[in-house]
């Protein structure tokens, strides 16, 4: 097994992105270090890893880094190999749903603007929200995850989001569970594995960082 | 694969199903090509994409695959000839940050770019050229293409922008492939670009600019009223 520090993960703890990576790298069982950066405040070692975006999370293997999260679990699932089924279905066309969903959380999951607004901006952000959730619902139907029977890089991709949803259920005044159950049983099957229950935030946490964002918006 | 159903919905105008078709075209994939009117989409694609009602749509043996990205890779692991990726899980990732990069970065300036005023014009112009000269960084002086001595992902991901930025130069008067600033990444292109398989399926330059021009001149009309 490759020692620690041959894999190095640069995140930041409230992020959803590193979670994703978190959670891919305790899947496959890797040892890491974990280093923690302050984004508002970005490290020389970031800054040389990822000078195209300069941010986070970044994965250095061997000294090499690897940027944008879902590209990194992707490279996580080629590079360690478990008996466990791969984060990614073998069979290319369910390989590609895997990617076609893991994209249309990166383009249409942000309800920052549940917090961000108020009045009918606001009610507008929260519709949206549950119509984004109830589309996953369907995506979901009968199954236990996203594509299928295992737990994959699909539902990696989206269930870090899940632990705003306290911060936005009291901000926004909503109850998700009643809007979209089958999205939240969801949830809770996800966070049974260590793996995820492990690598995302207490939710209260969160609330406490949307709080200290809305003050510096000045909300 | 003898029997295989292959269909590539599509837009002639369009860089992303053009992309798609390079992929199939290097695997030897025989398939048909079905010709969207984008304002009048088939019900056929609303079918297969009802969530983005896009183009382009592969679908095999009946079955969709959306997002060209998503289809490129869907593509080179289903014809496993002529591979496009690397097989190094590094290079897989560097491949797939760049394709990500231009996708993520480009596409939204030139969109920005059809904003009002000259000076507006200049300054996404200005942020587009920092964007290709960082997209000219990842590639190497002694590497003909970003794939080695042949075409890989990277090459056939990114190549639309070597006909797209000449053309928005043309019609928004704005300099973006700027060939004393990124040398390199003009010389890529061009190469690119010149591979018969690539070459033989660039829709006409002069229709695709008047196509273009066309839809810029009506969205300014609709700001300036």
């Amino acid at each position: 097994m490759a020692s620690s520090n041959d894999v190095v993960l640069l995140n930041f703890w409230a992020s959803p992105f590193g979670e994703r990576v978190e959670i891919a790298l305790a899947e496959k069982g890797v040892h890491y270090d974990y280093k923690e950066e302050d984004w508002a405040d970005k490290s020389s070692l970031l800054l040389q890893m990822n000078p195209v975006h300069k941010k986070l999370p970044v994965l250095i293997h061997h000294g090499k880094p690897i940027c944008e999260s879902n590209i990194i679990v992707q490279y996580i699932d080629e590079t360690w190999q478990t008996e466990d089924p791969p984060l990614l279905p073998s069979d290319p066309y369910l390989k590609a749903q895997a990617r076609f969903w893991a994209d249309f959380v990166d383009n249409k999951v942000n309800f920052s603007a549940i917090w961000r607004t108020k009045g009918e901006e606001q009610e507008r952000a929260k519709k949206e929200f549950i119509d984004l959730l109830k589309v996953l619902e369907e995506q979901l139907g009968e199954k236990p995850y996203l594509i299928g029977e295992s737990f994959g890089y699909a539902d990696i991709a989206l269930i870090p989001f899940s632990c705003w949803f306290y911060a936005v259920e009291i901000i926004g005044k909503m109850n998700i569970e009643k809007e979209c159950p089958k999205f939240i049983e969801w949830v809770k099957r996800c966070m049974e594995r260590e793996s995820v229950s492990k690598s995302l935030p207490d939710p209260h946490k969160i609330y406490e960082y949307v709080l200290e964002l809305m003050k510096k918006l000045g909300n | 694969m003898a029997g295989d159903k292959v269909k590539l919905l599509g837009f002639w105008g369009s860089p992303f199903a053009l992309r798609v078709e390079w992929a199939l075209r290097l695997k030897g994939v025989e398939y048909e090509y079905v010709e969207e009117d984008l304002s009048n989409k088939s019900p056929m694609l609303l079918q297969y994409n009802p969530l983005y009602k896009k183009v382009p749509v592969l679908v095999h043996n009946g079955k969709p695959i959306m997002e060209s990205l998503v289809i490129i890779e869907y593509i080179d692991e289903t014809w496993k000839n002529r591979p496009l990726l690397p097989i190094d899980p590094f290079e897989r990732a560097t491949s797939r940050f760049w394709a990500k990069f231009v996708d993520d970065k480009f596409v939204p300036l030139i969109i920005k770019m059809s904003s009002s005023t000259r000076e507006q014009k200049d300054k996404v112009a200005e942020e587009a050229r920092e964007v290709l000269k960082t997209l000219e960084s990842s590639l190497n002086q002694n590497k003909p293409f970003y794939g080695g001595k042949i075409l890989g992902f990277m090459d056939i991901a990114v190549a639309w922008i070597g006909i797209w930025a000449p053309m928005l130069e043309k019609i928004i008067d704005i300099k973006l492939l700027d060939e004393e600033y990124m040398p390199l990444l003009n010389t890529w292109f061009r190469d690119v670009l010149e591979v018969l398989v690539i070459k033989e399926c660039i829709p006409p330059l002069d229709k695709l600019l008047a196509h273009y021009k066309d839809y810029y001149d009506r969205f300014m009309a609709t700001k300036s009223n």
